[in-house]
């Protein structure tokens, strides 16, 4: 029940921030046309980091409940994290691109995204490698939080290095109105794509185990 | 010998009450309803894979139950698992020994680890007990199997235990090793509790006061050992094995 | 205080035990000469444009050899499965997690004390200074905590050379950075005052990553 109604939501959600990014939004006469990708790329981030701390939060929870579901939880946020990771690196390249003239460049928040999604890279390996379901939850709870408890850390430091990055406009109050308003509908569009996928992802994850479950028992 | 039936006011060294260990969806061990009185000896037997060790490794506190309880000497083993690993002394398997160390400084290293007070002498002590004081210094790598076993023995002994766990401690000794370590464990008793693992009717019957058969995780059989004989117990392990259905 | 004495005494068996094969130490030692020569070959530059490069050099060399050392931490307690042993022992998990991490922590200085000066040799710095001690110091403290725990978890699964540096490298990585700028900066002649911020990082980070593992190791080696 509850994803349709998270389908219903995000689609509404996503069909509003579209026509606010490209149509109702003026263009920002500094950098033109491509500065609209900051409407994507700001949310994509703000979700990343939402997906990872839910991931932290789980995995706190599985180890002190040992409920497989919080297991789900933990690797479905942590997958969506790493798709929205890779987001970050993408749009931000094709910010780049025009704007700085190179697809790539070493600066404070691509560099801390790059570090970021190499952790939660991490996080999956270890699940890969462990055979056992049990200690394979435990050890990316233990990854997860770790991880999560990092991002902090390694943003300052990266940030204290280089930066190249335009800074934080939000919290200097130099948004426009309609530019902060399509910024928000758009976080809100992503948050409950988030959310939608996650359910989704859960339920996805709570049917494997099923199966799994049921695969072992008619061996016995 | 004493034997656990025998009389309700005798202590426990060990109660567990509906004592289960599962691995994600194998159930190793369910319903263990044990008691185990004190300064009695216990073999338990079973096939491969009946949950032996992991009985082992939770009453030494090195796995956690999933479920229910387990007291050892009353108390509650999840709340006061330090207290409690000072009074275990466990013989497993492996010898948790380490190989480039001599037998001297793996026993100097337990001793500190377990607090044990005037070090140099109990370990002279113990080694004198297995027999093992002309090689003390030499390295763990250049023992037999059966040298190590007696080398982890002294290990377990160290800190007197009250109980004494051994899990499968005859696999890899010859005869000899085998009535050395017996012997052993035996000279050095003072009231202590013993469970063991065992393959063997033969040699573990004539040491201890009560048998228990592990089947797929289920205690199939429980028996003092003054109503049974070498016959009715293999008839017993053969019935408790092979039924099928369950 | 049951807990020091233990975990001294753990430490103390990681040293002695080393010192008689003097395994860890030889081969970490040689790779982090290695690590310091393949970096000569690989960037010909002129001394001043070394120089510019010898910090990042030397903390490529000490993360890497890190990463070697650690992976050997736990492998001795996985033979005749030790780590059970003392698990068996009367002492909280924790004391397992600090004792073996001030082994490791004896290791890496050692290899540092004597890359040091091969270091100060191959690119002509002078490196006895107590600012790039310091900033060794605290940095190797970090790997250590943060490598440890790692440690103990990649020794528990299929690939454990593999999956240590993936795991450890990209959360050591503000360590890596800060040290290498504070190792910058204390080369240069630059007084403690100019190293603040990056000090701040590695201190703030290791007093981070010594609790967190230190409440979690025991969820790593639960069985």
């Amino acid at each position: 029940m509850r994803p349709r109604i998270l389908l219903g939501l995000s689609t509404l959600l996503i069909l509003a921030a579209l026509f606010m990014v490209f149509i109702y939004v003026p263009t920002d006469k500094d950098t033109g046309i491509i500065q609209r990708i900051f409407y994507f790329h700001v949310p994509v981030a703000w979700v990343a980091f939402l997906a990872f701390f839910v991931t932290f939060v789980a995995g706190i929870v599985y180890l002190v409940k040992r409920n497989p579901f919080w297991d789900i939880v933990a690797s479905a946020s942590a997958e969506i994290g790493l798709v929205f990771t890779t987001l970050i690196l993408i749009t931000g390249s094709i910010w780049a691109r025009p704007v700085w003239g190179v697809w790539w460049t070493w600066d404070a928040r691509l560099t801390s995204s790059l570090v970021l999604w190499l952790i939660y890279l991490s996080y999956f390996i270890v699940r890969a490698y462990v055979s056992e379901e049990e200690r394979r939850a435990r050890f990316a709870a233990v990854v997860g939080i770790i991880g999560f408890v990092d991002v902090p850390i390694v943003a300052l430091a990266i940030t204290l290095t280089r930066t190249q990055h335009p800074s934080a406009i939000i919290f200097e109050g130099g948004l426009a109105g309609s530019m902060l308003a399509t910024l928000l509908v758009s976080i809100a569009a992503f948050t409950a794509l988030y959310l939608l996928f996650l359910a989704v992802r859960i339920h996805l994850g709570e049917d494997e185990r099923e199966i799994k479950s049921l695969k072992e028992a008619m061996r016995e | 010998m004493k034997s656990t039936a025998e009389s309700s006011s005798v202590s426990l060294a060990v109660e567990t009450s509906g004592l289960g260990k599962s691995f994600g969806n194998h159930q190793a061990l369910r319903g263990i309803d044990l008691k185990v009185a004190a300064g009695s000896t216990l073999a338990v037997f079973g096939p491969n894979g009946a949950g032996k060790t992991t009985l082992i490794k939770i009453l030494a506190s090195i796995m956690r139950p999933t479920s229910g309880s387990v007291l050892v000497e009353g108390l509650e083993l999840r709340d006061n698992a330090e207290k409690i690993r000072s009074k275990l002394g466990l013989v497993a398997h492996q010898s948790y020994l380490y190989a480039n160390l001599s037998a001297w400084e793996n026993l100097d290293f337990y001793a500190r680890m377990y607090g044990v007070e005037d070090r140099g002498k109990r370990i002279g002590e113990v080694l004198e007990l297995v027999g093992m004081t002309t090689r003390r210094h030499d390295r763990l790598s250049t023992f037999s199997r059966g040298m190590q076993q007696r080398v982890a023995l002294a290990r377990a002994l160290l800190h007197k235990p009250s109980i004494l766990l051994l899990d499968e401690p005859e696999t890899g000794l010859d005869q000899q090793a085998l009535s050395a370590m017996w012997d052993i464990i035996h000279r050095d008793n003072c009231g202590r509790t013993t469970i063991f693992t065992s393959h063997s009717f033969e040699r573990a019957l004539p040491v201890c006061d009560d048998v228990v058969i592990l089947e797929r995780g289920r205690i199939a059989y429980k028996e003092q050992t003054c109503n049974l004989n070498l016959d009715s117990l293999k008839q017993k392990y053969q019935e408790c094995t092979q039924a099928v259905g369950k | 205080m049951k807990f020091w004495p233990r975990v001294m005494a753990i430490a103390w068996k990681d040293i002695l035990s080393e010192l008689r094969t003097k395994e860890i130490i030889s081969s970490v030692l040689v790779f982090a000469v290695l690590v310091l020569v393949i970096f000569d070959f690989a960037f010909d530059l002129a001394p001043n444009l070394m120089l510019e490069i010898a910090p990042g050099v030397l903390w490529v060399a000490f993360a890497f050899a890190g990463v070697l050392a650690l992976n050997r931490a736990f492998i001795p307690e996985k033979e005749e499965n030790c780590l059970e042993g003392l698990m068996a022992c009367p002492v909280g998990r924790e004391a397992i997690y600090v004792g073996k991490a001030l082994g490791s922590l004896f290791f890496m200085l050692l290899v540092e004390a004597v890359i040091l000066p091969i270091f100060a040799l191959l690119f002509n710095i002078a490196v006895l200074q107590p600012e790039l001690i310091v900033v060794t110091l605290l940095a190797t403290v970090g790997f250590v905590a943060v490598g440890t725990i790692f440690s103990a978890l990649a020794v528990n699964t299929r690939a454990r050379e593999l999956v240590l540096p993936i795991l450890f490298l990209p959360i050591v990585s503000p360590i890596i950075i800060s040290a290498v700028k504070a190792s910058a900066l204390a080369l240069g002649g630059t007084g403690w005052g100019g190293m603040t911020s990056w000090l701040s990082i590695i201190l703030a980070f290791d007093v981070i990553f010594m609790v967190v593992p230190f409440l979690v190791f025991p969820y790593v080696i639960e069985e």
